[in-house]
């Protein structure tokens, strides 16, 4: 996932800091996470944002990320 | 008689048996229980996603979600603000503005915390949801909530997982008479007849996951229960017979051959 030559930047993702490739836009970061970008949900810093604005939000260094799934519940 | 199906904030379902989808074993066995339970409306918890292991398979790639309707749940929520924040991650995720309610109130009991409940339901209403709340069997809180605009209430039949049946069914009754929403238990089944006695006490529907997953056979018991929810609602519209303390004979008492 990560690649030495490119450069990394610093998120906190799901409640942990992270060192993750250099991503411009959400769309990007997930990307990079090789997270599909099916039947989840993304916050930035609490905000949630639209699948459709994925690909024009930008993330900066330290920015707080939420990544939500649906998993087994009752 | 014909069972015209459960109608959920104007949508009809053709089961009244609404499953979860936690606590399986394996998610093939989910998924065959799912299909053997006959439910239309399955629902989910939101939960933050693994960064660092992504191996992991995926609930979704078990559920058709031609077939089934996801309900994000709030499962986890201590307090209104929690809860509201993962109802809109879950409408987010699910592309749907269902969501099954639930404010704990405590860890042990997971009994709910009505206040905040009915707090945060009004808020999630007025964002456009269609909101489903777990609830205890209170009828009180039952209308607050319909006032608030649920689109049914759901009280519990016994603690989350406890598998003990409607422990209090004149209350469940009197929410029956109170609320002209959806009436739906929601969580204490064990056993096909516990299914059954909510759908006879009225009920419109009946919400498990526990009492399925984690019988021996899940897929046996999704199958009882599909049978028991069906032919409780049956027995509901056929009316049943008044409760006697006495006798009455069923075969003709003259013309007996000494």
């Amino acid at each position: 996932m990560m690649h030495a030559m490119c450069a990394a930047m610093k998120l906190e993702i799901n409640g942990e800091m992270r060192s993750v490739p250099a991503s411009a836009t959400i769309r990007e970061l997930l990307e990079n996470l090789e997270i599909k970008p099916d039947r989840i949900a993304v916050e930035l810093n609490r905000r949630i944002i639209k699948s459709k604005d994925w690909h024009v939000t930008p993330v900066k260094e330290a920015d707080r990320i939420e990544i939500v799934q649906f998993v087994g519940g009752g | 008689m014909k069972d015209d199906g459960l109608v959920l904030a104007g949508k009809t379902f053709r089961s009244r048996l609404i499953v979860g989808t936690g606590k399986y074993t394996t998610f093939p066995i989910m998924r065959e229980a799912l299909e053997k339970s006959g439910a239309e409306i399955v629902t989910v918890a939101v939960r933050r996603i693994n960064i660092s292991d992504r191996s992991r398979e995926s609930l979704l790639d078990f559920i058709d979600t031609k077939r089934f309707m996801l309900l994000p749940n709030t499962a986890g929520c201590y307090c209104a603000e929690d809860a509201i924040r993962t109802a809109q991650l879950g409408r987010e995720a699910g592309l749907s503005e269902w969501v099954k309610l639930e404010v704990i109130g405590d860890e042990k009991t997971l009994f709910p915390d009505t206040s905040a409940l009915l707090e945060a339901t009004r808020v999630l209403v007025r964002d456009g949801f269609v909101v489903l709340p777990y609830t205890n069997d209170d009828p009180i809180m039952a209308r607050k909530l319909q006032d608030a605009g649920a689109a049914a209430v759901m009280p519990l039949g016994a603690p989350i997982g406890s598998g003990i049946g409607v422990q209090n069914p004149a209350n469940i009754r009197i929410i029956r008479e109170t609320v002209s929403v959806p009436l739906i238990v929601d969580a204490g089944v064990g056993t096909a007849s516990d299914a059954a006695v909510a759908m006879e006490l009225g009920c419109d529907g009946v919400l498990m996951n526990t009492a399925i997953a984690c019988a021996q056979d899940p897929m046996a018991m999704a199958e009882a229960m599909n049978h028991a929810v069906r032919a409780g609602r049956l027995a509901f519209l056929a009316g049943r017979i008044p409760r006697k303390l006495y006798a009455s004979a069923s075969s003709p008492l003259e013309g007996i051959s000494r």
